[in-house]
């Protein structure tokens, strides 16, 4: 017990002093639990969060915009592999936590329940979902956990392009024509309130929130970082001529920001819930391609078996 | 150059490219649905290195047409009758057993074609093939070896493999079909006589499915077409949905 | 979902940027043998041409030092400053030393 104490402490000091977590030092359990949930969380969202974008891949206007979607999209599943592999360091395998996912038991960011309706939603996704996604991994680079951070640096350098060919089509289609500025403002409307959604619930509301920042795994509130996203974000839409759907958003110059309009909870808590309008489907389709893949996976596990076995062989002989 | 050997160049490249760009398609349509996600992102990569030679191969067939077409117009605003590509690449996916059968019988195509392109008298073809070749050669890899694990994997991986061979094997002939045409930019050294490629190609792909414990099929009758522009049905399906947002929205940038 | 179906067994992946500088530990693949996880790794870890030369190796086949081997693995080579040339006095103006 008093072993226990003193391992504390000394986690702690080495919080303090801004050094890192690594696999194998003494953590508490609920460090490990907290960052369990939250890597493979955010693997999932990468996982996911291939879908909505992926339906469009095979409709994408131009053959530029096809391998630009084509190459986001691919990274998304690189990231969700690098988060993965971060999560395994701590003794949890990526079979165990797939089958958290498939089962309904993790989350993953709500934000992938929401349906990419129109070509502009691709620009929408990129500008809005990856800017706040941005802020918070950019944060993330400097977490606690030395292979999470790890991750993230490497993430973070990858995905630079992803905000920025989001916001490329975005000003494709508001430089376009009226159809197309339509386009863009429309899904300007849908994605504005459920990408403010993605910091999470409001400090005075969330439960994981004090914990993370005391160990340092995040840096940043959810209501911090929501405000930046904001600020950042009002600039590009003018820049665009879209009009932010939020009758409130005002520049607060005592604040020094823009204050806006309170969010819709309810929606929140019932997408969250699996009340969105595509959470059945992204499961469903998860977990046929993992179903359909099983034999694939089989298969090449039994062939190496038996290589190795020849192997073997071969050494004797 | 001749308007008949320019003709001819222009329906070269269309079918070079528009091979890259089907079989890229069709790859694309992997992404989020792979038997596990390393293989998400290896076919994703085959795919991008195909849609990225087909932009520069129908870019370069617009140059050659000289009407001011560009790689987008090739692709996006001609209809299936209009489109070179090998039966083989417009397949569906099927299984990814199939797809790895396509893949290697495409391949194993692919690489002899590249190799004698790189010899091309017309620079822009063997500039293409100098970089297409080792894209392909890690695709070919890529399939070969898939191609022994699913066939010396489990009973279930063999037949599937087996079914895959079987179901594609009619439409490997259409890869070697030649037409007057192209016996000009063979006779002018600009491009290589594909259908001298079918013993060895036969010899190459006997080779894996031999090590990978499955049946070379026997039959003899090949399906083709493509040349004059009969497809699949599958292929106007898959127009129907690849050109389907750019053609509600004709003259639109993006 | 049954709980004999598996991800394939872990690679940890090295990568060298350029010929010349070390191969650098970049993270981690599944591969279910030696060749996959070589071209598992490339596809992941290479994409934006970051690599000349790759290893894999398996996850299992690596030995690491524990947090409590830092004290007698590290600390005591903190006092032998001798295996460092600023130890040493050089006289004023004697070059190539």
């Amino acid at each position: 017990m008093e072993n226990t104490v003193q391992l504390e402490e000394q986690f702690n000091a080495k919080l303090d002093k801004g050094e890192f977590i690594e696999p194998k030092d003494w953590m508490p359990e609920k460090y490990r639990k907290t960052l369990i949930r939250q890597i493979s969380q955010h693997a999932h969202s990468e996982i996911i969060g291939m879908q909505p974008e992926g339906n469009w891949i095979t409709r994408a206007p131009s053959l530029r915009r096809k391998a630009v979607l084509l190459a986001k999209v691919q990274d998304e599943a690189g990231h969700g592999l690098y988060l993965y592999s971060a999560a395994e360091t701590m003794g949890i395998s990526r079979d165990e936590l797939l089958d958290q996912l498939h089962t309904g038991k993790a989350k993953y960011s709500s934000i992938f329940n929401y349906q990419t309706l129109t070509w502009a939603d691709m620009g929408a996704v990129g500008w809005l979902v990856d800017g706040a996604a941005i802020i918070n991994q950019v944060m993330l680079q400097r977490t606690s956990y030395g292979p999470y951070s790890r991750a993230m640096v490497r993430i973070c350098k990858e995905e630079s392009f992803h905000q920025r060919q989001g916001y490329e089509i975005m000003c494709a289609l508001a430089a376009g024509t009226p159809e197309q500025k339509a386009m863009a403002q429309d899904a300007l409307n849908r994605w504005w309130w459920p990408t403010l959604m993605m910091f999470g619930p409001k400090d005075s509301e969330s439960k994981n929130s004090t914990d993370s920042i005391r160990w340092k795994i995040k840096r940043e509130t959810n209501d911090e970082l929501r405000q930046k996203f904001i600020d950042r974000t009002v600039a590009q839409a003018e820049h665009l001529g879209l009009v932010i759907p939020d009758p409130e958003l005002k520049w607060n110059e005592e604040r020094g920001h823009y204050d806006s309009g309170e969010i819709n909870w309810e929606e929140f808590w019932n997408v969250v819930e699996g009340r969105g309008p595509c959470n059945h489907i992204r499961l469903k389709v998860r977990v046929a391609a993992h179903e359909n893949g099983a034999w694939v996976r089989e298969a090449a596990n039994a062939y190496a078996a038996k290589k190795a076995k020849r192997e073997a062989g071969s050494l004797v002989a | 150059m001749s308007v008949n050997s320019q003709q001819a160049l222009f329906e070269y490249a269309l079918r070079l490219g528009d091979n890259a760009l089907i079989l890229g398609h069709r790859l694309s349509e992997w992404t989020a649905n792979g038997p596990i996600l390393e293989e998400d992102i290896a076919l994703t990569n085959i795919a991008l290195d195909l849609v990225g030679q087909s932009r520069m191969l129908l870019s370069y067939a617009g140059e050659i047409e000289g009407k001011g077409r560009t790689e987008d117009d090739l692709a996006y605003y001609r209809q299936s009758a209009e489109f070179r590509n090998a039966l083989l690449t417009e397949t569906d996916n099927g299984d990814f057993a199939q797809t790895i059968a396509r893949q290697l019988f495409y391949s194993v195509f692919a690489d002899q074609l590249l190799q004698g392109l790189q010899k091309s008298t017309d620079a822009t073809f063997a500039g293409y093939a100098a970089k297409a070749i080792k894209e392909n050669a890690y695709h070919l890899r890529h399939a070969a070896e898939w191609t022994l694990r699913l066939g010396d994997g489990t009973d279930e991986s063999k037949r599937r493999m087996q079914e895959g061979v079987d179901k594609l094997w009619m439409f490997t002939g259409d890869l070697f079909a030649t037409t007057e045409a192209d016996m000009q930019l063979v006779s002018a050294g600009i491009v290589p006589d594909v259908s001298t490629f079918r013993e060895a190609w036969l010899k190459r792909v006997s080779d894996v499915l031999t090590e990978a414990t499955l049946t070379v099929p026997e039959s003899n009758w090949f399906q083709s077409g493509s040349r004059n522009g009969i497809h699949t049905e599958a292929l106007s399906y898959l127009l129907g949905e690849m050109q389907s947002l750019a053609r509600a929205y004709p003259g639109a940038n993006w | 979902m049954s709980t004999t179906d598996n991800q394939w067994p872990l690679w940890e992946v090295f990568v060298q940027a350029k010929t010349g500088t070390p191969h650098k530990h970049c993270g981690s693949v599944h591969a279910p043998d030696k060749e996959m996880a070589l071209q598992n790794a490339r596809d992941l870890y290479t994409r934006r041409s970051e690599g000349t030369s790759i290893w894999v190796v398996p996850a299992t086949a690596i030995t690491a030092s524990s947090p409590e081997d830092i004290g007698p693995f590290f600390e005591p080579s903190n006092d032998k400053p001798y295996r460092h040339p600023t130890f040493y006095v050089t006289p004023e103006g004697i070059k190539y030393l």
